[in-house]
């Protein structure tokens, strides 16, 4: 009896994962291989929820499935450097334009922009308020208070080290300099607990407003211009790159409509957009 | 604590009104964790039982590294995943990458050696009178082999449910090789991250919370097979 009971359960066990098999196996037959396109891209888009929004549309006017790797722009680049993605997301033109230069991508398009700010303790107890974002680095290293740092290569943290160079400041290994090696969002709610201070995307940090009790204190400095563009990785230097994908998407990102709908976004639940759609103009 | 309590709140409206995208998403973590722990079976008893009951040089170190296998960081064998599906790796060009399959070969990776490392241990534990004994009858090595996996069953069960609760709980391995793409790799753990960094922890909970039960109703069922009779 025990032993009957014990095989019905096993078959039953097995049959399940083996569903689970063919499932996995029929979704891949149904859509081939070509249909697939791996974007990589930046956490921002995703963690600010931007991609939920325009991916679906995408998928469902061309057909496409697309794979959003969501990582640091550092390793969106670094996969789009080796053929291991099709379409790149990014926010970080300096170490884009080495790609751009290598002939490592192509098709290379401004899409849209937003900023930096520099947010910290509601009580500001440095005192950077209203400063430039060189001064206010400044101030929170002569001060010595907390700093998060994503310390993961994305793009914020390459705007952030470019700062740092800036006033030649090494905030590596100080006490006060902490590397979270997170997500902006995990990174913002890091800042919030320590009461430390960090730069953020705005679009993140107004979509992570109410978890965390941290304010903007520096804002609208020029140097800290956020701005994102779409590349293809190259199909004639990577001949496994889905080619055909990659152009549709970059056509997508800036076509007209899509371009409204970025400027839309996140208006209704913030009150301002969080991007600013660039498509066709001059940087 | 409102978190917490919103968060429950929130598991289970979810459940109730049955969400299709947190029904997919469990779904999809059941049939990769579940697909994962049968080829862990399938690969786990039989190196297990080899290991148990064969003398042959090498052994103790096989036995070994199988131990050290049970602890493997789920996060290093994503890793390894990764490096030998990517386009340009060596495993480039079966496509797998971004898949539930390269998300169930990670898992089945990081389950086998704890399957076969639990069921050493519960052949082992088989009194060796009775494997005489069982010889003795006139057992043919078929039946021989069957009867002692049959004696080591509560063992064997225990391998199961390990290597079950080893992959449903991973959340490196299956971030790295199935990117945690939604609608197609996106399983319980990798949304919870997702939620947490995207600043949802009402979701977030609810997503553990839904996690939990599954994990509780599978492994409470294999119990149950376990103690029956006991």
């Amino acid at each position: 009896m025990i032993k009957r009971i014990f095989i019905a359960s096993l078959v039953f066990f097995c049959g399940f994962s083996f569903t689970g098999m063919l499932q996995v196996q029929n979704a891949a037959a149904a859509e081939p291989k070509v249909k697939d396109i791996i974007l990589a891209t930046t956490t921002s888009t995703v963690d600010s929820g931007l991609l939920d929004v325009l991916i679906p549309k995408f998928e469902k006017e061309t057909g496409y499935r697309v794979k959003t790797i969501s990582a640091g722009t550092g390793q969106a680049l670094a996969m789009g450097e080796k053929g291991e993605a099709d379409v790149l997301l990014c926010h970080a033109p300096a170490a884009e334009k080495k790609l751009v230069d290598e002939g490592a991508v192509v098709n290379y398009q401004l899409v849209m922009h937003n900023d930096f700010v520099i947010v910290g303790p509601t009580g500001d107890p440095a005192g950077i308020k209203g400063k430039t974002s060189s001064e206010a680095f400044r101030t929170i290293a002569d001060k010595g208070v907390i700093f998060i740092s994503r310390g993961d290569d994305s793009g914020t943290h390459k705007k952030e080290k470019a700062v740092w160079k800036s006033i030649e400041v090494n905030p590596q290994g100080q006490k006060w300099y902490h590397e979270s090696g997170q997500g902006m969002g995990a990174t913002l709610l890091m800042a919030s607990e320590k009461q430390g201070y960090t730069l953020t995307d705005r679009g993140t940090y107004l979509a992570q407003k109410a978890n965390v009790k941290i304010d903007i204190l520096s804002e609208g400095d020029k140097a800290l211009l956020n701005i994102y563009h779409v590349m293809q990785v190259n199909p004639e230097k990577f001949g496994k790159v889905n080619s055909e994908g990659g152009k549709a998407f970059v056509e997508f990102m800036i076509a007209p409509e899509t371009q409204k709908i970025i400027g839309e976004f996140g208006k209704d639940k913030f009150g301002s957009p969080l991007f600013f759609p660039d498509a066709g103009k001059q940087m | 604590m409102s978190v917490i309590g919103e968060g429950l709140a929130e598991a289970v409206r979810l459940l109730v009104t049955l969400d299709p995208e947190v029904m997919d998403i469990t779904l999809r973590t059941l049939q990769v964790s579940c697909t994962a722990t049968f080829i862990s079976v399938l690969i786990g008893i039989p190196i297990g039982t080899v290991l148990a009951l064969k003398r042959f040089i090498g052994r103790g170190f096989t036995v070994s590294m199988v131990n050290f296998g049970m602890g493997l960081p789920p996060v290093v064998v994503g890793l390894g995943t990764w490096l030998c599906l990517t386009r340009y790796g060596p495993f480039g060009a079966l496509g797998l990458l971004y898949t539930p399959s390269a998300m169930i070969i990670a898992q089945a990776v990081i389950a086998s050696p704890i399957v076969a490392g639990f069921t050493i241990a519960a052949i082992q534990s088989i009194h060796p009178k009775l494997r005489l004994q069982i010889l003795a009858l006139g057992a043919t090595r078929i039946q021989y082999l069957l009867l002692l996996l049959w004696e080591a069953r509560l063992g064997i069960l225990a391998a199961v449910i390990a290597g079950f609760g080893g992959v449903i709980s991973e959340v490196g391995a299956s971030m790295m090789v199935g990117g945690n793409v939604r609608g197609y790799t996106r399983v319980l753990t990798t949304a919870t991250v997702l939620e947490v960094s995207k600043g949802r922890f009402e979701l977030a909970t609810a997503l553990s919370t839904i996690l939990l039960a599954l994990a509780f109703c599978i492994t409470a069922a294999l119990s149950y097979l376990q103690q029956r009779g006991r």
